[in-house]
């Protein structure tokens, strides 16, 4: 019996074994690199990450981007730490009001894409400068954060082992994944998402609710980054409108080694899970080497172009199989065509 | 291959025992806040590392890419590997309690470096090793009361905002100033403590305003920046528009001797040393003081050339 894998899953199982093979790499030179504490570390520094590319892996496979999730996490923090310190409102109260924020700006985002064909690249562009902008504008000055309440639930965690522990921002990441997991495989939204990141044409013609869907992505993009922004200052304790500058560059690296095109149509959640996992992994290797950390971006920038190349070869095998397999069929016929 | 296996763990075993055995070494873990501060940060980072050589400690550096998930990451990753202790030179003045309660909870000292932060809990450091920013300002914004004769059109080039140095300096030459009401500061904006932005800003100024006639930079990066705008504006730094920084970093010397740049105060970033033995000290138990203040000096353009050669940084 042969182990066969469906080509489908070649991209995600080429980033799972990345992942693997660089964790037990590394853990092989710094043997405390397999400590627990190190791997509920990989969770607790990239839970904002994770939770902002589980919406920009929906956003992709429709064939779109989001760019204003890095400022997001900026105008959330310092929106709830001003909330919180000069108004004194009640933390939960100032979540809700975030997150109904970061929706809005969603979903008008998706409106200016869905209703006014803007692409969504220059639309979230402005949503990005827009973002930043209110964050500078309410506090130029980061508010570090004393709410008891907040701290109650940054405090919050569940205990491994003496002085380790599993926090709210990490329970949040994984809950936020297997949702949307179930989202985006079991529901016929995930359906017509794919179908509209596939081909739009044929979603058209096929009576998908395409302006819906796209609308709801976008919103959904921006109330997690919302959420994103919350896990950022449940890491943080700080308002800093300097804050998430890049990450929206770093949530689509993610998805890319996830396994996801950037054309849309093709992509896995659970790719992106580990995506964050090997940034996760390299991010934390460079601060057991001593290396210079900016080669976390080389790295990434080395990993994202040979996922990119192992997915167009996969692609290419799968059309050259396909054509292949069409000759084959056509071949007993051969006379039908021959003889006309 | 069964032999060489047993030679392999012979030869590994030797290592380890070779390895506890040698003198008690200290791994320290420090993390900058990244490499777009320019020459003054450098410096420091080339004090840390020369230090931990001369010193035989064990260094685990990572620098912060000017983010501070990035530095809370390191200093996790620190507890992680069990390090003796930990400099930090923190991004953000906010929102380190929690990670400085990780530290505390592994029994790992933090010894601030060349910036201070906000807390509830002072505890949760030992303590701060820094320049008195306020006295900075102070210093460059009385000189510079002095050389305008009490009246002068100001354009102030601000730090990274909500930094610590930027806030105290800002402080601080307010201060200096406040007893010359001719003194005015018509335009303040961020440069990011870099010399692009420094110029970019300093560009957007002269065309804002053709009667400024000195400019306070909060750090010497800007303060070149800034210099180079001046020119391109055609008009000559150092004589139509005064300029002051705060620094001392060795380009800045050389533009006091060449005239482009008045004075500078100096903040030594030379705090490698100084940061080990205070922090090996606090692991054996000593204690010290909250702040622990290095002494700097100001600079007029007249002492540069004479100064220049013995300059470290």
């Amino acid at each position: 019996m042969k182990l066969r894998v469906d080509k489908k899953y070649m991209p995600i199982v080429a980033t799972i074994a990345v992942a693997v093979l660089l964790y037990c790499m590394i853990g092989f030179i710094y043997p405390k690199f397999f400590s627990l504490r190190v791997f509920v570390n990989f969770f607790r520094d990239n839970a904002f990450l994770g939770v902002i590319a589980v919406g920009m892996t929906l956003v992709i496979i429709t064939g779109g981007i989001d760019l204003s999730v890095g400022s997001m996490i900026a105008f959330v923090g310092v929106f709830c730490a001003y909330l919180m310190e000069k108004t004194k409102l009640n933390p939960l109260l100032v979540f809700v009001l975030a997150l109904s924020a970061g929706s809005l700006i969603g979903f008008l985002m998706g409106a200016l894409i869905h209703f006014f064909k803007a692409p969504p690249f220059i639309v979230t562009l402005a949503g990005m400068f827009f973002c930043r902008g209110v964050a500078n504008m309410i506090s130029l000055e980061s508010i570090p954060i004393y709410n008891p309440t907040f701290n109650a639930i940054m405090r919050f965690g569940i205990p491994l082992r003496h002085f380790i522990m599993v926090p709210t921002t990490v329970l949040i990441f994984l809950a936020v994944m297997l949702v949307f997991l179930y989202i985006a495989h079991f529901t016929r939204f995930g359906r017509d998402v794919y179908a509209i990141g596939g081909s739009p044409q044929s979603a058209l013609l096929m009576g998908l609710r395409i302006g819906r869907t796209k609308l709801l992505v976008y919103t959904l993009s921006g109330f997690l980054s919302a959420l994103g922004g919350i896990v950022y200052i449940l890491n943080v304790p700080a308002g800093n409108s300097l804050a998430g500058v890049g990450t929206e560059l770093d949530a689509i690296a993610c998805v890319v080694i996830g396994g996801t095109l950037l054309t849309g149509g093709v992509g896995y959640l659970a790719g992106t899970f580990v995506g964050v996992l090997i940034q996760a992994i390299i991010k934390t290797f460079l601060t057991f080497s001593s290396l210079s950390s900016w080669w976390t971006e080389i790295a990434i920038g080395v990993l994202i172009m040979i996922f990119i190349l192992l997915q167009r070869s996969f692609s290419q095998l799968s059309v050259l199989s396909r054509a292949h397999a069409q000759v084959k069929l056509r071949k007993p016929g051969g006379a039908e065509t021959g003889g006309a | 291959m069964k032999r060489k296996l047993v030679v392999l763990l012979g030869l590994a075993l030797c290592l380890f025992v070779a390895l506890g055995a040698s003198a008690k070494t200290y791994t320290i873990g420090f993390a900058q806040t990244g490499g777009n501060e320019g020459a003054w940060r450098d410096a420091e980072t080339a004090s840390v590392n020369a230090a931990a050589k001369d010193m035989g400690i064990n260094l685990k550096f990572v620098d912060g890419q000017e983010k501070q998930e990035v530095q809370i990451a390191a200093l996790r990753s620190f507890i992680a590997q069990g390090v003796d202790g930990i400099l930090l030179a923190p991004v953000v003045a906010t929102g380190w309690d929690e990670v400085l309660q990780e530290c505390k909870q592994a029994n790992i000292p933090v010894v601030l470096l060349d910036r201070g932060i906000q807390t509830s809990d002072d505890s949760l450091y030992v303590c701060k090793i820094t320049s008195d920013f306020v006295q900075e300002g102070k210093r460059v914004g009385e000189w510079l009361s002095k050389k305008m004769g009490g009246k002068a059109t100001i354009a102030e080039l601000e730090g990274t905002p909500g930094a610590d140095p930027a806030i105290m300096r800002q402080k601080g030459f307010a201060e200096g100033i406040a007893s010359y009401p001719g003194m005015k500061i018509v335009l303040s904006q961020t440069g990011n403590f870099n010399a692009a932005d420094g110029k970019q800003v300093m560009e957007a100024f002269l065309k804002a305003n053709s009667r400024i006639n000195a400019v306070f930079a909060q750090n010497d990066d800007m303060a070149m920046g800034a210099i180079q705008a001046i020119q391109e504006a055609g008009k000559r730094p150092g004589k139509d528009i005064v300029v002051v920084s705060i620094d001392g970093t060795r380009p800045a010397f050389e533009a006091m001797a060449k005239g482009t740049l008045n004075a500078v105060c100096e903040c030594n970033p030379l705090l490698g040393k100084i940061g080990f033995e205070t922090l090996i000290g606090a692991i054996n138990g000593q204690t010290y003081p909250k702040w622990v203040i290095q002494t700097d000096g100001l600079y007029e353009a007249s002492q540069a050339k004479a100064a220049l050669p013995t300059r470290k940084y």
